[in-house]
């Protein structure tokens, strides 16, 4: 892993404006007039639930009684020893309800949509941890589903595709394009276009056109309020570094929100280096892209000269993106958040010793802020503290990992 | 603000009015099935009719296109077209008599640079830009752009879009403004929808500008459907999916030539609002 050297990009086109739904230069509306009323009544919708304290109860009761919350905070001593001798806490977000930090925004959005009077939701997912916990959510609510899904993503989350059929969500692979997130995103935008009527696109991340990202922001901050509190009785102190993995970067805005205002706290979205910079296969974007749009907002995107979108790659369905939200493209060139990137092998390094030291199976994707974690300890020493958001849980991943380590030959590792 | 531009394709339109008929506007993306093949297309379109040609530039990402646009955009970006073969197709068309608007998604426009872009176009002949995912609201380069160098700027509106954005995105356009007749994705539909009729209607209460349907139409009779209430009608699924048919491509060119002299009858068979 690397320090990202300094972007070749130039700044963005559009002026920086302050204006509602963009985080400095980034964010915005870059969409079909089509639906921009149904990003007008989706608006409305959560800034009234914002100051509903109906609303607020509701998804507090969910959050208690459904989703598990609040989630524990778990300080990994052995794991920590291959971190430099720092103090690592992992937020255990891996033990709500359908594995994930998903099923938080999830809930709330699903809530949303019933009260806008919809009986529909479609979502995309790269994973499939967002797809189940959408499934999930339109079970418990009575919604009808359907979850856009990269064919090479079907294939290699095969168990989480039956899980969203288990829950009675229909499962649609697309094959076109790289055939993983990117294009999922498309095929649902498509599919929102035609029926906005009815239904609700139910964006899994920080991404997409205002007011998803700061929403879905919103609707995660709970991860970070919660962490900083638990760390501040468990440790005494606030940490040195926050760390999370960036793909969309839900689950690392969730964590970071509460902390931004301690200037004293680092906080660090490790990125997919996938096979490293120089394969051209990752989804390392603030080393490699610059300011473009894709699906409705402006971010740091991998394109190539003429702007057309460059395809990524990562051993993690879930980071295999190549934009990123807004608001991270902003904390990352106002200097409040740095970004590195692991490759696959370090996570996979950091996979299999969380495993063995802590007896907890991480997913993939938030082995990337484990990577992380190992090489910042180091950097730091024995002094720091560290919060690592374990953003999943890896059953999905055991076909890729049991792959990686040979162990459906019966080789050991 | 102006109606139109020298080079925009306000003229067209006017003459079209003049003879009592609706313009017809016809789109095929550069590079498919290969840079000049498309450029020989699109010079058949004007030969068998097309008043205004819609050059597609193709994008890894067409999200308001369906199934045929998508699969020539990704043909024609397999087989290596450039942003740079644009400028070619737009002087070509011009250079046969039409005015060309240039249809592209933002990001190919942000990345070239807006103010750019708009002189690039200016140079080679284009009469402006149709934009999918752009609303006036996030325009800012591109009014001022098409403003310094005389272009027309198409921004849609939808069945969807409420009075008050009825209002904004009309008075942004210039040229004119394209209702698109339905809610979707671009791709043959077997009937024109009544909302197309609808947009066009809740459009002329709040703007002078002509009005031009496109989404869905693909034969004469759905042509002259639409000139009955539209200014012009759009086709662009419909051209693509005969350029996509078997046979030599000197065949092709053929059908496509009868396809939209079909067109280009029905246009003229459209019976104005007020004789309905």
């Amino acid at each position: 892993m690397s320090q990202h050297p300094e972007a070749p990009a130039s700044p963005p086109a559009q002026a920086p404006a302050p204006r509602p739904g963009r985080f400095g230069p980034f964010g915005g509306r870059y969409v079909p007039e089509a639906l921009v009323p149904a990003l007008e009544q989706l608006d409305e919708a959560r800034l009234k639930a914002a100051v509903d304290p109906e609303f607020a109860a509701e998804l507090a009761r969910l959050h208690r009684s459904y989703t598990g919350r609040p989630s524990i905070l778990t300080e990994v001593p052995r794991f920590a020893a291959h971190c430099g001798g720092a103090r690592v806490f992992l937020k255990r977000e891996d033990l709500n309800h359908t594995g994930s930090h998903k099923i938080n925004n999830v809930l709330a959005q699903a809530l949303l949509t019933q009260r806008m009077g919809k009986r529909r939701v479609i979502a995309e997912t790269g994973a499939g941890q967002h797809g189940v916990a959408t499934a999930t959510a339109a079970a418990l609510m009575g919604l009808e589903c359907t979850v856009y899904m990269g064919k090479v993503d079907t294939e290699r989350q095969a168990l989480n595709v039956a899980r969203m059929k288990m829950l009675g969500a229909q499962v649609v692979a697309v094959e076109h394009g790289s055939a993983t997130l990117k294009d999922a995103i498309n095929e649902a935008l498509r599919d929102w276009v035609t029926n906005v009527d009815t239904t609700h696109y139910l964006i899994g991340t920080v991404t997409g056109p205002h007011p998803f990202p700061e929403m879905v922001r919103d609707f995660h901050k709970i991860i970070g309020e919660e962490a900083r509190s638990q760390i501040l009785v468990e440790a005494g102190r606030l940490p040195d570094a926050v760390i999370a993995c960036v793909g969309g970067g839900s689950n690392a805005m969730g964590i970071f929100h509460a902390f931004v205002p301690d200037a004293g706290v680092r906080l660090i979205g490790i990125e997919a280096g996938g096979e490293g910079l120089e394969s051209g296969r990752h989804a390392a974007r603030f080393a490699s892209a610059s300011p473009g749009v894709l699906h409705g907002a402006m971010s740091y995107l991998m394109q190539d000269e003429d702007g057309q979108t460059v395809e990524s790659h990562s051993i993690s369905a879930g980071l295999d993106y190549p934009s990123v939200g807004p608001e991270h493209s902003w904390l990352r060139d106002s200097g409040r958040a740095e970004y590195r990137y692991a490759v696959d092998g370090q996570v996979m390094e950091a996979f299999q010793l969380l495993c063995r030291t802590e007896g907890i199976i991480p997913a993939l994707e938030s082995a990337h802020a484990l990577a992380g974690a190992m090489e910042i300890g180091r950097e730091v020493g024995p002094d720091a503290l560290l919060l690592v958001n374990l953003s999943g849980r890896g059953d999905k991943d055991m076909h890729t990992a049991a792959t990686y380590f040979g162990l459906l030959d019966g080789e050991t590792s | 603000m102006t109606a139109t531009t020298s080079r925009g394709v306000g003229e067209v339109l006017a003459r079209c009015r003049a003879e009592g008929r609706a313009a017809l506007i016809g789109y095929l993306p550069v590079g498919y099935p290969s840079v000049e093949g498309s450029i020989e297309a699109m010079i058949a379109l004007v030969e068998g009719g097309c008043d205004i040609v819609e050059v597609g530039v193709p994008y890894s990402d067409p999200l308001m296109d369906g199934p045929v646009i998508q699969a020539a955009a990704a043909a024609a970006l397999a087989c290596g077209s450039r942003v740079d073969d644009v400028f070619r197709a737009t002087a070509a068309v011009r250079a046969h008599g039409a005015p060309p608007l240039v249809m592209s998604y933002w990001n190919l426009i942000l990345r070239r640079g807006v103010d750019r872009f708009a002189a690039d176009l200016a140079e080679h002949g284009g009469a402006g830009l149709i934009t999918p995912d752009l609303i006036p609201e996030e325009a800012e380069d591109w009014l001022a752009a098409s403003d310094t160098h005389g272009l027309d700027r198409c921004f849609l509106i939808a069945p969807s879009s409420t009075a008050e954005r009825l209002a904004v995105v009309t008075s942004a356009c210039r040229g004119f403004v394209y209702a698109a007749s339905t809610m979707g994705v671009t791709g043959a539909r077997t009937s024109v929808s009544g909302a197309a009729y609808d947009i066009v209607r809740r459009a002329r209460e709040v703007t002078a500008q002509p009005i031009c349907v496109g989404l869905g139409v693909s034969t004469r009779e759905q042509a002259a459907e639409l000139a009955g209430v539209a200014d012009g009608v759009i086709v662009g699924s419909a051209l693509v999916r005969v350029l996509a048919g078997d046979g030599e491509l000197s065949q092709r060119l053929e059908s496509l030539r009868e396809l939209v002299a079909q067109l280009a009858a029905g246009v003229r068979e459209g019976v104005r609002e007020g004789e309905r």
